[in-house]
């Protein structure tokens, strides 16, 4: 729940901005503030979640700091976000995960990697661990098929619950309606901006990221990342096809769908997020909360580590290195799903709903909704 | 690059807009420059971080702008505005001039808006950059740099030095250490007197004291002031400012945009003694808020107070604070700290005159009053409806007339009506040549865009280039 000197000042900032219009052009945050003239929790929580940091808004700014208004969006936004993160949580418990981020994530992915190398050494021994597997089922053979795949899925669907609840809880927030949502042109048009990242644009100049000259490098990255992302999970979906209805068991051949998708995904995500956590490092301070760039930081090591470890398996797959890089995959690939709910993914879903009050809300402006 | 061994080239003095369309121009002929900006980096580009579009003349629409703005309309509409006091010659040089901005704009770096909701009255003459002055202004320091030219913040210049009417050095100022700079010519650029309130004084007396200045603190007219000791003929009304009506909370410096207010035509304005001084209805408030400035500046303390119920609210654009608010007239006077007796009345008297008449901001309605004195003559309706809110209002200084005569290479002409052979100016110092009185929208950027260009074109080619 953001405090209430965070949402005063932000309403003091927004206001300042609504007065000033200037930044219209670069994103939907400016026009969805026209939309308004006073500005509470539940707006600042839609506008925060709209705002793609592009940060063209704090570099364009005749009233940052040192001005004595001190505008700084991007600061603000991101801040509003953790914020909207950790409120819309479930359970709430858990909140504070989101606080120290970077530790969070780290040692639950270490713990993750403990249990599974403790359970394989437990139950299949040094010599599972240390052989070389071929052929169908290799993998099963070290770790076996149902700790293969009951708690993934279980994890997975635990992940998908917290982001419905969160979803709903913003969406109640931010004073929608169940009816609103069966706008399917709205919906179109909000997949349309996500999907290609449209206020990474800047309305046509690009962000100003990581310094004060507009680039696209961080939309291509991210573009890396996102569809990288996608096409692991298309990988693994067809593997998980082949594996429950035709019966063919890892590892698959190279030439396989599987294997084409997992490894074109794998080396987009690699490429991605050393893209990204380079222009992180390089990045302006000022126009981001500390909390945030722990946050994204965190989330693009584990999946960098998901992709790279995966890649690395694929590659020595035939050897007795296998079993060791298994282990350490499926120790990062757990850490990556177990944190998901309460780290940086989480701007995939309140993004994503954000636009669609966004679209719905610029339709009836227009007259068509 | 330039080469560092040889003397400057070209010396500008000034960090906005007109002094970098100078240094992009000389730096492209591959003169070498030195620009000298007295505010820090953070404060750089004068008053032109604060602008937002530019006017200029096209012969058919574009992605940009909705429709085509021909130089005789252009003409027609700075005739107007100045009511003739404008050098035809000048003028139409800047406007044919104009007509090439949108392009070397765009090639040095600039990013264009399309037309939205907020920015459609003017989407036909004007081109609105993208994020406004300060994006534009970050563009071209950008672009400059990346040409070799070279910058110092912080750096003010106090005196010029002139041998037989010609520039020689000036002195500059950095870390409190003077030193003198030398340089083959010199473009002046550094804007109008503004914010130096002892000389706003000498016009104003000491109502100048409760002045706010818009823009930058800076422009506190140094090089106006010595260009004129050294025989540069003055133009433009000395006493000439153009003023608006500003929330009186704004800072007293660079509130830019944000602290304008414009409540005036949807309720009534009363003085510190709660006396109203003049018809809030006269005409659309775009061609009536200049005249604010200099009517609150009259008024004793030079403060007034705008008065609306909870329908005016939502009728114009929200400012930066938000108004004192109070449930009833007498508490909101109260609130704004003047006579709660005294405004009850006044309120009273005025809703009594008020007309009905069939309300409408986008024409000259006939809602007005009868009786009243001064009149209200549109727009009046009855402040009835609580809550009420209140807005205390100043005098805000956008800019000065005040400037020095230029030719059309925009040499400085000397009291002998002769040319300066290796001084130029540009941008505000100069503007009044051509807007010597009136306002019109984005015309400012675009006396100093051509002025700029053509000072850094003349400039380098003195210089050899």
């Amino acid at each position: 729940m953001p405090d209430f000197d965070l949402v005063k000042d932000g309403a003091r900032q927004i206001t300042i901005c609504n007065a000033c219009r200037y930044c219209e052009g670069y994103c939907a945050v400016f026009p969805a503030i026209e939309q308004r003239r006073f500005f509470t929790k539940a707006d600042l929580t839609y506008l925060a979640n709209l705002c793609f940091d592009c940060r063209d808004c704090y570099y364009a700014c005749q009233y940052a700091p040192p001005h004595e208004f001190g505008v700084n969006i991007p600061k603000l936004m991101s801040e509003l976000r953790t914020d909207t993160y950790r409120e819309f949580t479930w359970p709430a418990l858990l909140s504070g995960l989101f606080k120290h981020n970077a530790l969070a994530v780290a040692v639950i992915t270490a713990a993750a990697m403990i249990i599974t190398l403790g359970l394989v050494l437990a139950f299949q021994g040094l010599p599972v661990l240390f052989g070389v597997h071929l052929g169908e089922g290799a993998f099963y053979r070290v770790v076996p098929f149902i700790a293969m795949t009951v708690p993934p899925s279980l994890i997975a669907l635990y992940g998908l619950a917290v982001f419905v609840i969160g979803a709903l809880r913003f969406w109640r927030e931010t004073q929608g309606s169940v009816v609103e949502l069966m706008n399917f042109a709205a919906l179109w048009r909000a997949s349309k901006d996500a999907f290609g990242l449209a206020y990474m644009k800047g309305g046509g100049a690009g962000c100003t990221y990581p310094g004060e000259s507009f680039s696209n490098s961080r939309m291509w990255f991210h573009h890396l990342v996102f569809f990288g992302f996608l096409l692991d999970l298309v990988a693994t979906t067809i593997a998980a096809f082949y594996d429950h209805f035709l019966g063919w068991q890892a590892p698959y051949p190279y030439f396989s769908l599987p294997v084409v998708f997992g490894t074109v995904g794998g080396i987009m995500l690699v490429v991605g997020t050393v893209g990204l956590l380079y222009l992180k490092w390089r990045s302006d301070r000022n126009p981001a909360h500390a909390s945030m760039f722990s946050m994204d930081v965190a989330f693009l090591l584990s999946l960098f580590l998901t992709s790279f470890t995966g890649l690395l398996l694929l590659a020595f797959r035939e050897t007795t290195a296998m079993g060791t890089l298994l282990v350490i995959h499926l120790g990062v690939v757990a850490g990556l799903f177990i944190t998901m709910p309460y780290g940086k993914f989480a701007h995939v879903v309140y993004r994503y709903a954000a636009l669609v009050r966004f679209s719905i809300e610029q339709r009836r402006v227009e007259g068509n909704g | 690059m330039a080469d560092h061994r040889r003397p400057y080239d070209v010396l500008i003095i000034g960090g906005g807009n007109a002094a970098l369309c100078a240094a992009i121009t000389a730096g492209r002929a591959g003169a070498r420059v030195l620009v000298l900006e007295s505010a820090t980096k953070d404060f750089r580009g004068g008053n032109s971080r604060h602008t937002r579009d530019i006017r200029y003349m096209h012969r058919a629409a574009t992605e940009f702008v909705t429709a085509a703005y021909g130089e005789e309309e252009f003409w027609q509409d700075l005739l107007g505005v100045t009511g003739g006091a404008t050098d035809e010659r000048l003028a139409r040089l800047v406007i044919r001039e104009s007509e090439t901005l949108g392009d070397w704009m765009a090639s040095s770096g600039v990013h264009w808006q399309k037309p939205l909701r907020g920015t459609l009255h003017l989407s036909r003459s004007n081109l609105f950059m993208l994020g406004g002055g300060k994006a534009m202004i970050n563009a071209y320091y950008d672009t400059a740099a990346k040409l070799g030219v070279e910058i110092h913040y912080e750096t003010e210049v106090q005196e010029l030095n002139l041998r037989d009417g010609e520039f020689v050095s000036a002195v500059a100022v950095r870390d409190g250490a003077g030193r003198a700079i030398e340089a083959k010519t010199i473009v002046v650029a550094s804007g109008g007197f503004e914010a130096n309130i002892p000389w706003l004084k000498e016009y104003w007396g000491e109502a100048a004291e409760n002045f706010i200045i818009r823009g930058t603190k800076n422009n506190q007219g140094v090089l106006l002031k010595e260009l004129l000791k050294h025989g540069a003929r003055p133009e433009g009304d000395p006493r000439g400012c153009h003023a608006v009506a500003l929330d009186a909370r704004a800072p007293k410096f660079d509130g830019g945009i944000v602290t304008r207010l414009d409540s005036v035509p949807f309720g009534i304005v009363v003085n510190k003694e709660v006396k109203r001084f003049y018809d809030e209805g006269e005409d659309f408030w775009p061609k009536r808020y200049a005249i604010w400035g200099k009517l609150i500046a009259e008024q004793p303390e030079q403060i007034a107070y705008s008065i609306v119920d909870s329908n005016a609210l939502p009728r114009f654009m929200p400012s930066v604070f938000p108004p004192l608010e109070a449930g009833s007239i007498a508490e909101l006077a109260t609130a704004l700290e003047i006579d709660s007796r005294a405004l009850v009345a006044v309120v009273d008297e005025f809703n009594r005159s008020v007309r009905a008449g069939e309300f409408d901001p986008g024409s000259l309605d006939d809602c007005h009053t009868e009786g009243l004195t001064p009149p209200k003559s549109h727009w009046a309706k009855a402040i009835d409806s609580p809550p009420y809110y209140g807005y205390p209002l100043r005098p805000g200084i956008t800019f000065t007339y005040l400037g020095v005569a230029v030719d059309e290479q925009a040499r400085v002409i000397m009291q002998n009506d002769t040319p300066a052979k290796n001084i130029f100016a540009a941008g505000e110092m100069m503007a009044g040549n051509i807007l010597g009185r009136g306002y019109l929208a984005g015309f400012g950027l675009t006396i100093g865009s051509v002025f700029g260009r053509i000072a850094g074109r003349e400039a380098a080619r003195h210089a050899g280039f």
